[in-house]
């Protein structure tokens, strides 16, 4: 066997090197290792790290080529080269190999330098500290390219990347020992470092940025505009966009947060896996729906007015809050990331019922910025400790009882 | 009154290699070795140093701690080699069998006898260790009366020994055993059976129940659990029901009789079936003889697959174990086994691994961990194979950072290592569950006490 001894050999061979974990983590991806138990269990199920960040990114796939089509439709779309696809999901208007062309070359990029850039100081610091590289960025890498804007400049999210993989995970000891998670970490980095390139109406379809610079430069052009359905409602405009678009996620909006089938059907994968937590994805939801209807109550009756400028947002109809906006996306993939949840299953309920509630709350409240799940998971995963306690509490309680009613 | 233990928690492990229900009488073992690891936490004093002759119950060495546990030899002989590790800790104590076994007589017991004497008399004659306390699940303190003892007559673990089978014909040495017990504690003796047939369904002077579920329902720490968990301050004693007969025989008759039968199982052995053998003999008599290749790159342990300890070639069946599991070694890479559709291992999730399209079939599993040692990082799965009233996360990470109070407060009183067998062989991240949960109890012992 040539080449499993040749590496078989060289790792022996370099066994006190300082640079081992960077060889150890291409050569575990190409040979599960041959690594036995000792004492302790001398069995281990097949399942390990890897395995199950991979399932993860199996799941995201989709949403990441979805992705690339809608990007090259909206860009195609706003500067008017073709007519809105109708026939919705499997329109071929949509799929075609122009607008892909347009999203690979643009989200390709983004990838490689999420990776690029991530994967780098993980290695490093796997080297600093002499362990394993872990497989926590695996999943943090490929969620990064999918909540942002399809024109987010590269060194600009090389630089929330290096932030968000040191400050928001290496300092507290690295995959499994974070309380935030990395890439809401790097997405919240970048929306209060360059607030202009996360908002409004210019950054969600390509090419829109660029028309505008042009247009400052004295060019004779037609502004293009691409307003999120959450930027519209905040503003109290008409949305444009059918429930169905919303559905299937012909509508611009970060990368790979637009269509809800396709999260939808990533959810139910994870779900059937047993690597994605139901019970935070139903709870977020029924949150998210509870507060929607709350809003929906105030505003039948009559508490406010068309004049108010909440009055867009409180009005929609409660279940639509699950279709539009990063609602879906936050809540499959980024509120159940184990790490950073509660890690109770009673824990699990309120943490993820709390994220759907206040994601809506702060999309509602908040003017600067209609998308709330980024903060509220964010706030969760702050709270997500204590929730535990308390529901540990419980138990310690219970135990407490035991012995008293026994001394008593 | 009879409580019946039903879990739904856990997980059978179906593995190839299930011992044939036959007994044949093993070679007779020219050497018996004693390991004092076997006793945890016991620091030996020895007593027959290098050159004694011994009979079988004559005593090798005691606890430094407490003088009156006595550690006695299975079999008669001569002590040929006492084998020390650093700062001269005796690693085992080596003795060459006679071939005529001689006995020391301590005499026919009188089941009469009161407590003071019974306790008296299992110390004398070295059947003490074979009774173990929680917390801390080390051998029971003598000066501590337990508000209970346990003892499971199933076993659920995977290729364990069918205790149904290796106790038949046995019932008056149980009886004699399980009466004389009752009276060392105030409580109960709680009798966990898998079925009527058990021979110890019939016992009396103790609580019988039913046990039902997946594994772990047969261990005694669920029993424990479900039916009278250990507080701060109390104390369990538990036997393995083995031993129960080798206790009853000496009652019966004075003499202590070392023999047990004992499994010989896994997907490496040819011919899997049951022995007869002694206490510390040599696994060599039993596992080449049909049984495994001689060159063979397999891995034997004493004990089951899940938590007991591996043997060199030469090594020696352990003081409480009745299963031999021989099962191939994992010591090889595969290409691309982190990603690839996976049929032929156990697994709890289905991310590409098909296990449960298949839930009857047995599988052969080797000793490959499947990827590498890692943080905790998955939830929720822990608790899906834990019947206990227990956080094992929890408890598991306030053992790592030593918080001794949140280890009490989260039931470490009520643990021992073999309770988290189960969560060690689904972890994803590999962590030595077992090993964290004995350094806790040894903390705790050595903190609290």
């Amino acid at each position: 066997m040539g080449l499993k001894s040749s590496l078989h050999n060289f790792k022996e061979k370099n066994k006190d090197k300082k640079w081992l974990p960077a060889f150890s983590a291409i050569h575990t991806f190409l040979f599960l290792p041959n690594e036995t138990t000792h004492n302790g269990t001398h069995i281990k199920v097949a399942d390990d790290l890897k395995r199950t960040m991979n399932t993860v990114i199996m799941a995201m796939v989709p949403c990441l080529i979805f992705g690339m089509f809608n990007a090259g439709y909206q860009h195609h779309l706003a500067f008017g080269d073709i007519q809105q696809a109708t026939g919705g999901f499997f329109s071929s208007a949509f799929w075609t190999m122009d607008n892909f062309m347009v999203g690979f070359w643009k989200v390709i990029p983004l990838v490689i330098v999420s990776y690029g850039v991530g994967l780098a100081i993980e290695i490093l610091f796997a080297m600093k500290n002499s362990h394993e590289v872990e497989e926590g960025y695996l999943v943090t890498g490929m969620l990064v390219p999918l909540i942002v804007p399809i024109d987010t400049p590269l060194w600009m999210l090389a630089v929330a990347v290096a932030f968000g993989v040191v400050i928001g995970k290496e300092v507290f000891g690295g995959t499994g020992m974070n309380i935030l998670n990395p890439a809401l970490t790097i997405r919240a980095f970048l929306f209060f470092a360059y607030p202009t390139w996360m908002s409004g109406d210019k950054v969600w379809v390509e090419g829109a940025v660029e028309r505008d610079q042009m247009i400052a430069a004295g060019e004779n052009l037609d502004a293009i505009s691409g307003e999120t359905i959450l930027g519209s409602l905040a503003q109290n405009k008409e949305v444009g966009y059918e429930v169905m678009d919303m559905f299937y996620g012909l509508i611009p909006g970060s990368v790979g947060e637009t269509s809800v089938l396709l999260i939808l059907l990533a959810g139910l994968f994870l779900i059937f896996t047993k690597i994605g937590s139901w019970r935070i994805m139903l709870s977020s939801a029924i949150g998210a729906l509870v507060m929607g209807l709350i809003f929906n109550g105030v505003v039948s009756s009559g508490w406010i007015t068309e004049s108010s400028k909440f009055y867009g947002l409180m009005s929609t109809e409660f279940w639509h809050h699950l279709l539009i906006g990063g609602f879906a996306f936050g809540t499959v993939f980024m509120a159940t990331d184990p790490v950073t949840a509660s890690q109770t299953n009673k824990g699990k309920w309120i943490y993820g019922f709390l994220i759907g509630f206040i994601s809506i709350m702060i999309r509602v409240f908040n003017p600067a910025y209609p998308e709330g799940v980024m903060l509220a998971i964010l706030l969760m995963n702050v709270f997500a400790p204590t929730i535990d306690h308390y529901v540990v509490q419980g138990n310690v309680k219970r135990r407490m009882k035991r012995l008293k009613v026994k001394t008593a | 009154m009879s409580k019946d233990i039903k879990i739904k928690k856990g997980l059978d492990i179906k593995l190839v290699g299930e011992a044939e229900k036959s007994v044949e009488q093993a070679i007779i073992s020219n050497f018996c070795t004693i390991r004092p690891e076997d006793f945890h936490s016991v620091i030996p004093k020895l007593v027959a140093k290098e050159g004694t002759t011994l009979k079988a119950g004559d005593v090798i060495f005691y606890d430094k701690s407490n003088e009156e546990v006595k550690f006695v030899s299975p079999v008669s002989g001569t002590v040929i080699e006492v084998l020390r590790g650093p700062k001269r800790r005796i690693d085992a104590v080596k003795i060459q069998a006679d071939r005529e076994q001689s006995y020391n007589d301590f005499g026919k017991f009188n089941m009469n006898s009161d407590a003071k004497t019974t306790k008296a008399h299992l110390l004398a004659s070295g059947c003490w260790p074979f009774i173990k306390q929680r917390p801390y699940d080390v051998i029971a303190n003598p000066e501590k009366s337990p508000k209970a003892i346990f003892i499971s007559g199933y076993a659920t673990a995977p290729l364990a020994a069918d205790l149904d089978f290796v106790l038949q014909g046995k019932e008056a040495e149980l009886q004699a055993a399980v009466s004389a017990l009752s009276k060392l504690t105030e409580g109960q003796v709680h009798i966990g059976v898998g079925s009527r047939n058990s021979p110890l369904a019939s016992m009396t002077d103790a609580t019988i129940h039913n046990v039902s579920g997946p594994h772990p329902a047969g261990n005694v720490g669920t029993h424990i659990n479900k039916i009278d968990p250990v507080n701060k301050g109390e104390v369990v004693w538990t036997v393995n029901a083995q031993d129960l007969v080798i206790i009853g025989e000496l009652l019966m008759t004075g003499k202590l009789n070392a023999e047990r039968v004992v499994a010989l199982a896994g997907s490496s052995v040819k011919k899997p079936r049951y022995f007869k053998t002694r206490i510390g003999s040599e696994v060599a008599t039993m596992v080449y003889d049909n049984g495994v290749e001689k060159d063979g790159n397999d891995r034997i342990i004493s004990g089951n697959v899940l938590s007991g300890k591996q043997l060199k070639p030469d090594g020696s069946l352990g003081y409480y174990d009745n299963v031999i599991s021989v099962i191939p070694e994992g010591d090889d890479y595969e290409l691309f086994g982190w990603t690839k559709p996976v049929f032929n291992k156990i697994s709890t999730s289905r991310a590409l691994t098909f296990s449960w399209l298949t839930p009857k079939k047995k599988f052969a599993l080797n000793t490959n961990t499947n990827g590498e040692h890692r943080a905790f990082v998955v939830t929720g799965s822990y608790e899906k194979v834990f019947p206990l009233d227990i956080y094992p996360m929890q408890i598991l990470k306030a053992c790592k950072y030593e918080d001794l109070d949140e280890m009490e407060a989260l039931g470490m009183y009520e643990v021992a290592p073999e309770d988290f067998a189960l969560t060690e062989f689904i972890c994803v991240s590999k962590q030595p569950h077992q090993d964290i949960i004995r350094k806790g109890l040894d903390l705790m012992l050595k903190e609290i006490g």
